[in-house]
C-alpha cells in the first residue's frame, strides 16, 4: 500500500463570519482578517509561525508551493495574504486565499484518518476564537459553491507508474466523479501529471460527512493500488521496462545535466523498481525526499536564486549523483 | 522502442492479446493503448459521468434578480455568475434559489450532514428567539423537539444547552 502513496492531505475550507470573502475584501479587511487568525493561533498547542507573502521574494514562494503547503492560486496575489506554518512543516495555514481559512495537513503515506484528526482539532480550537461563516443547511459558507458543507477536501498522492504507462489512468478521470472524487496532477487543478504522479481527492463536500468522504477515498485508494499492482505483475516481468529501469538508475547515477521534467520520469521509474524490489539500491521515502528537493524554485532556494536555469540543472544533476551513489 | 501503432511515442506498454485466434503482442504508447481500447483495466468504472462541473454557474442560470445587491459586500447574481464566486455569507442568504440548481449539480445533494463549529452562534440564537414569544407549554414542546433534533445531528454539544434549558423550565 504504502509503495503507491506518497502523502495525505486534508484541507479544511472556512470563512469568518463578519467579513466579506476574499474576492470582496479590501486590503485592509484582508490584514484584519490575519491578525484575528493570528491571535486565535496564539494559545494553539500546535506552534505556528507567521509568513506575510509579499515579504518573500518569487522563489521562496514557488518552493512553498512545491511542497504543498501553499497553492498555485494563492501565489499570484501576494498583498494581504498570509500562510501560518507549524514547526515541522506538516500543517499549514493559508489565510485569503480562495477562502478566509485554508487549513491543511499533510502526513506521510496513506494516513487520512491521522491528517483529519489533527485538521479536526485545529479547527475545534480556531472556532471556538471565532465566529464561523455557517449556515444551516449548507454548512461551511465557502466562497466558490463547490466547497460548501464540510469544506474538506482529502486527497492522496499516488504513484502510479504501471497504470500510466498501460493508459489505464487516462480512463479512470470521467469515471471516478461519479463516484464523488477526482484525479488529478500533482500540483492540484489543472496541472499535468509529472512522472506518474497523481492526486486523488474527493469532489462532494455538501450532503456527506467527513468520515463518509474519507472511507469513501480509503475505499477507492486501495482499489486503485491493487489495480495498480496487478498492472505492475504484468509490465515489470517485461524486459523492456527492466530495462528501462536499469537505464533510468544509470542515467541519474552520471548525467551533469538534468531538467526537472527527465528528472521526474527517471526518478519514477526507479522509484517503481525499488518498489518491487527490482533495485536496491535507496528507499521509496529517500526519492519522494529528493522528488521534493529537485524541483526548480527549491533547487534555487538551497543553491542561490541568482541561478540560471542551466546552473540549475546543473546543480540538480548533482544533488541527484550524490543521493544516488 | 516505439509505439506499433503511431509510430512516433515511446512505447510503455506491452499487450499480449488474441486476433482472430492467433496470439498477437503489441508494444504501444499509453495514448495508442487507451485509444485501442487496451487500457480498460477498471471494469468497474463504466458509466462516464464527466463534465458535472463543465457547466458549473454558467449561462444555465437565469438572472432572476440580477439587479438585487448584497447589502454587505454589493454583489449582484450577475457578479457572482460571472466569477464563480459568491461575495459573502449574506450572499447565500439573498440569492439562495439562485444558487440552489448550481449546488445541486455540483454537488447532488443540498442538505450539510457534516461537522457544525463546535462554538455556533446562529443556532444558539434561534433557540433563544422564540424564548419570549410562546408561553411556557409550548416552548417546552418545541425545546425537546430541537433536543432530539440535535442528538439526531450529533450536535451534543447544542443538545447539552438544550437539556439544561429544559431541566430549568421543568423545576420552575
Amino acid at each position: 500500500m504504502s509503495e503507491a502513496v506518497v502523502s495525505t492531505r486534508v484541507r479544511l475550507a472556512r470563512n469568518l463570519k463578519e467579513y466579506p470573502f476574499p474576492i470582496r475584501l479590501s486590503e485592509k479587511q484582508a490584514v484584519e482578517v490575519a491578525d484575528k487568525i493570528s491571535k486565535a493561533l496564539a494559545d494553539c498547542d500546535i506552534k505556528f509561525h507567521r509568513i506575510d507573502l509579499s515579504t518573500l521574494s518569487d522563489a521562496q514562494c514557488v518552493s512553498l508551493l512545491e511542497r504543498h503547503l501553499i497553492s498555485p492560486d494563492f501565489v499570484t496575489a501576494r498583498q494581504g495574504r498570509v500562510v501560518f506554518l507549524s514547526d515541522d512543516n506538516t500543517v499549514s495555514i493559508m489565510v485569503n486565499e480562495e477562502d478566509h481559512i485554508r487549513l491543511q495537513v499533510i502526513h506521510e503515506g496513506f494516513a487520512p484518518d491521522e491528517a483529519y484528526a489533527i485538521a479536526d482539532r485545529l479547527d475545534n480550537h480556531l472556532s471556538r476564537r471565532l465566529k464561523y461563516a455557517f449556515h444551516e443547511r449548507l454548512g461551511y459558507l465557502t466562497q466558490c459553491p463547490t466547497n460548501l458543507g464540510t469544506g474538506m477536501r482529502a486527497s492522496v498522492m499516488l504513484h502510479l507508474p504501471a497504470l500510466d504507462m498501460t493508459g489505464a489512468v487516462h480512463r479512470i478521470g470521467a469515471n471516478l466523479s461519479k463516484l464523488g472524487l477526482t484525479i488529478r496532477g500533482l500540483y492540484g487543478e489543472s496541472t499535468r501529471p509529472v512522472g506518474a504522479f497523481y492526486q486523488l481527492s474527493n469532489q462532494v463536500t455538501l450532503g456527506i460527512t467527513e468520515k463518509a468522504a474519507i472511507d469513501n477515498l480509503r475505499n477507492i485508494t486501495t482499489q486503485l493500488i491493487t489495480q495498480e499492482m496487478k498492472a505492475r505483475e504484468n509490465i515489470l516481468n517485461d524486459i523492456e521496462v527492466e530495462d528501462k529501469i536499469a537505464r533510468a538508475l544509470g542515467t541519474l547515477k552520471s548525467a551533469l545535466i538534468m531538467d526537472h521534467s527527465e528528472a521526474m520520469s527517471l526518478l519514477s521509474l526507479v522509484r517503481l523498481g525499488v518498489s518491487s524490489k527490482k533495485l536496491n539500491t535507496l528507499s521509496t521515502d529517500s526519492i519522494d525526499k529528493l522528488i521534493v528537493e529537485i524541483q526548480p524554485a527549491s533547487v534555487m532556494t538551497r543553491c542561490g536564486e541568482d541561478l540560471s536555469p542551466r546552473d540549475r540543472d546543473i546543480k540538480r544533476a548533482e544533488m541527484i549523483r550524490e543521493r544516488v551513489n | 522502442m516505439l509505439c506499433q501503432h503511431c509510430h512516433k511515442n515511446e512505447a510503455t506498454t506491452h499487450i499480449k492479446t488474441m486476433v482472430n485466434g492467433d496470439y498477437a503482442e503489441y508494444r504501444l504508447c499509453s495514448a495508442c493503448a487507451n485509444e485501442l481500447g487496451y487500457g480498460g483495466m477498471f471494469p468497474d468504472f463504466t458509466a462516464d459521468f464527466g463534465g458535472m462541473l463543465s457547466s458549473f454557474l454558467g449561462a444555465a442560470l437565469p438572472a432572476r434578480s440580477g439587479a438585487a445587491r448584497c447589502h454587505s459586500c454589493g454583489s449582484t447574481m450577475n457578479d457572482i455568475k460571472k466569477s464563480g464566486k459568491v461575495g459573502c455569507a449574506d450572499c447565500y442568504e439573498l440569492f439562495l434559489s439562485e444558487l440552489m440548481p448550481t449546488i445541486r449539480s455540483i454537488h447532488g445533494n443540498t442538505e450539510h450532514i457534516g461537522k457544525r463549529p463546535v462554538i455556533e452562534y446562529t443556532k444558539v440564537d434561534d433557540d433563544r428567539k422564540d424564548e419570549k414569544k410562546t408561553d411556557p407549554a409550548d416552548r417546552l414542546t418545541d425545546l425537546k423537539a430541537k433536543l432530539k433534533k440535535a442528538i439526531e445531528d450529533e450536535d451534543f454539544e447544542r443538545a447539552a444547552k438544550l437539556r439544561d434549558e429544559i431541566r430549568k423550565m421543568e423545576a420552575e
